[in-house]
């Protein structure tokens, strides 16, 4: 339930950003979506960076996605449809927070 | 045959020589024959070479075996008693070779290898490549059948050239190929020289197959010339001067190491210059350069990976000096740009020695004082000069500066660990998961990474382990050749062997595929090393870089996974290990089975196995 409250005040924000948003995200399609299209290559499986920066769970903005910088190719809407963008968003917002670092003892040696 | 031995029986000692049909003299193969016109030798030239080998303090030859050197093979096993040098035996040349770079960067000296000059060469060529780029020492004997007479066949003709090192000249310091036993010690121990004056690289002696099987003539005066190396050559004086000059005025220098440190004495003087100072380190990590929780080492800002290819902005240096840099040109990139007036410094022994055709040699550097010299060599001079030139005032802004940095260096891990809480749980498993749990395992031990951090792990092993020691890290592949980690592992962990230390290798698995058989050498070897598997299933790098192709192109990345990733069947690479002789298990994909799999590989390893875990991986 908090997730999809979290979603749904993310998709507001994303609409605010300037994203022409058509519908609400479904996060289960989203997930196989970011898996359908490489997204986890360079960011991880569940988002937490690689090659590319960590995208989860934090937002990722939209216009960067469309017009990214660097080394990042563009996901332009005709390989990347804004529909299937929102379900991708609506994935990332529901990707859980990891534990404190300084909880895991391993990451303290 | 059995005349001419006759004939040649009758000649007097020391009488002139004639060729006879085949090119051999008759006195030759006088006394190669035996009373019944049997040919034998029981003094071949290839025992000499054996002797010259030993007088080089060779102890291993890594090779591959072939004909056109099983003359000096049969030498090492029987004349030589199979020590100094011991024959290793490698499935591979390009292993062989490989194997040969990691031995040396671990052990600061060389192994010989051996190959065919033609066949066994271009197997090898990526390797030596490598080594050359790498400024690693190679020493390289090829066998080959220079007298056109004495070839054996279709096979003797295909298997030999008429300069076979020309293949490599682009990318060796030296080579030859001597006609006489005279010539080959003479060329041997020059080559050995060449070979470890740095810039160090890699050379080549060309053996003749009749040099190596005939009898020495009797009475012949074979010496061995003493070798005398070469001091290895540091900054000129005045340029040094000048240098800490420049760094004692500077308000923000970063020091930049690239290869550095050759040897201990290397990192331990590069940490005494930057204490002298308290000023920035960025570590290229082409060799071990730094420790990385020093508190002025500050690799860790330079983003993701941590290396730093680029200069932190934040660090803003007013000037930049490079040790060995591997590629100054672009770790300077937007430090220009930022501030005109930058004022940089380029210590290299790569001005030394250049070829041209490969252009490993990267973009031209333009620098306000360059010296052309070895940076360790040099290091010395340069903090002599430095500490006459500091005066209380500056000393006191030192320890402003190093107090500041220290500081960051601080944040920046507390940033590594943040990162690698995420993906924790994460199956496949995350590199930084993976990392961590190796060194919960190993920090108490006498450890050694014997393959490169790099971006393929993230660089997580230098961002959360604990590198103090010359020995515990040796860069990745000079020229950046897939097919070189596998290998190069099993050199390092060779060497580490008689250290009793605890070699660790995380192996992408692409670059195993290249020429596994070097799991079978380090079973039959009874090489102790624990492998972990980056297991991505895929050639990762490409895979990124066909998808963000295809992404441009506005066409989907439906499939790119053709001709990138390793699939259908996936392999089993537990499986492949047990089937050389490794003991293994995997391939696992829950993070929470990694510690057992750990704990049972380093016991393993402890009793002198090499032990192999398959870990299913994230991409990075």
């Amino acid at each position: 339930m908090k997730r999809t409250i979290l979603a749904v005040l993310l998709c507001a924000a994303f609409a605010a950003s300037g994203f022409a948003q058509t519908r609400g995200g479904d996060a289960v399609k989203g997930q196989g979506l970011y898996l359908k299209n490489g997204c986890y290559e360079c960011h991880g499986t569940v988002g937490q960076g690689g090659t590319g920066p960590r995208i989860a769970p934090r937002t990722a903005a939209l216009t960067y996605i469309r017009k990214p910088a660097g080394q990042m190719p563009p996901y332009t809407p005709k390989v990347m449809p804004d529909a299937d963008l929102a379900d991708l968003l609506a994935y990332l917002v529901t990707i859980p927070a990891p534990p404190p670092a300084k909880n895991i003892a391993l990451l303290n040696q | 045959m059995a005349g001419a031995a006759a004939l040649a029986a009758q000649a007097p000692k020391g009488a002139a020589q004639v060729p006879n049909a085949d090119g051999r003299s008759a006195s030759t193969e006088a006394a190669a024959a035996g009373a019944n016109g049997v040919r034998v030798v029981d003094r071949p030239g290839s025992d000499f070479m054996v002797d010259v080998i030993k007088s080089l303090g060779i102890e291993y030859v890594f090779a591959m075996p072939g004909s056109s050197f099983a003359g000096l093979h049969e030498s090492i096993l029987n004349y030589a008693g199979n020590k100094n040098p011991e024959y290793i035996t490698c499935m591979h040349e390009e292993s062989s070779v490989a194997m040969a770079n990691g031995y040396a960067k671990v052990e600061g000296k060389p192994v010989a290898i051996c190959a065919h000059g033609t066949v066994g060469l271009q197997h090898a060529a990526m390797a030596v490549y490598d080594a050359f780029s790498d400024h690693t020492p190679v020493y390289m004997i090829l066998g080959n059948t220079q007298d056109a007479t004495r070839r054996g066949g279709e096979v003797g003709w295909v298997h030999s050239a008429q300069d076979p090192a020309a293949m490599v000249r682009d990318y060796t310091k030296w080579d030859d190929q001597p006609v006489s036993l005279a010539h080959f010690a003479e060329s041997a121990v020059r080559a050995y020289k060449v070979m470890m004056t740095p810039p160090m690289g890699p050379v080549a002696i060309t053996l003749d197959t009749d040099l190596q099987d005939e009898q020495i003539p009797p009475g012949l005066d074979l010496r061995i010339p003493k070798l005398s190396m070469s001091a290895p050559p540091a900054g000129d004086g005045a340029a040094v001067a000048e240098a800490a000059k420049m760094l004692v005025a500077a308000e923000t220098p970063v020091l930049i190491a690239g290869r550095a440190a050759r040897t201990p004495e290397g990192v331990r003087l590069l940490v005494e210059l930057a204490e002298t100072l308290q000023c920035a380190v960025l570590d290229q990590h082409r060799r071990m350069n730094f420790p990385n929780r020093h508190p002025l080492n500050q690799s860790m800002r330079a983003g993701a990976g941590g290396k730093p290819l680029l200069i932190p902005a934040a660090l803003a240096p007013d000037l930049v000096v490079g040790f060995e840099s591997n590629d100054f040109y672009s770790a300077l990139r937007g430090v220009r740009q930022r501030n005109p007036q930058l004022k940089v410094i380029n210590i290299n022994s790569g001005d030394l020695f250049l070829r041209s055709n490969y252009q490993n040699f990267q973009r031209y550097t333009e620098a306000d004082l360059s010296i052309a010299a070895d940076a360790e060599a040099t290091l010395p001079y340069l903090i002599e000069a430095c500490k006459k030139l500091i005066t209380n005032d500056r000393k006191r802004a030192f320890q402003a500066r190093g107090a500041k940095l220290a500081e960051a260096h601080n944040q920046a891990l507390e940033k590594a660990r943040l990162d690698a809480s995420y993906g924790w749980d994460a199956s496949p498993i995350s590199t930084a998961r993976l990392s961590a749990e190796l060194w919960g395992q190993i920090r108490t031990e006498d450890w050694a990474l014997v393959t490169d951090s790099s971006p393929w792990i993230h660089d997580w092993p230098l961002q959360l382990w604990d590198f103090t020691k010359h020995y515990q890290y040796i860069g990745g592949a000079g020229a950046e050749g897939v097919g070189y980690a596998a290998p190069a592992a099993v050199g390092a962990a060779f060497a580490h062997k008689r250290h009793g230390r605890l070699p660790i290798a995380i192996q992408p698995d692409g670059d195993l595929m290249c020429a596994n058989g070097v799991l079978w050498t380090a079973a039959h070897h009874k090489i102790p090393m624990l492998t972990l598997m980056h297991n991505n299933r895929a050639y990762h790098q490409e895979v990124m870089g066909l998808q963000g192709l295809a992404n441009r192109r506005q066409r989907g990345i439906d499939h790119i996974q053709i001709g990138t990733k390793i699939y259908d069947p996936f392999i089993d690479y537990a499986k492949l290990a047990a089937s050389m002789g490794v003991r293994s298990e995997g391939p696992i994909t829950d993070p929470k089975d990694l510690a057992g799999a750990i704990g049972r590989g380093i016991q393993a390893v402890k009793s002198g196995e090499p032990y192999l875990v398959d870990v299913v991986t994230q991409p990075r």
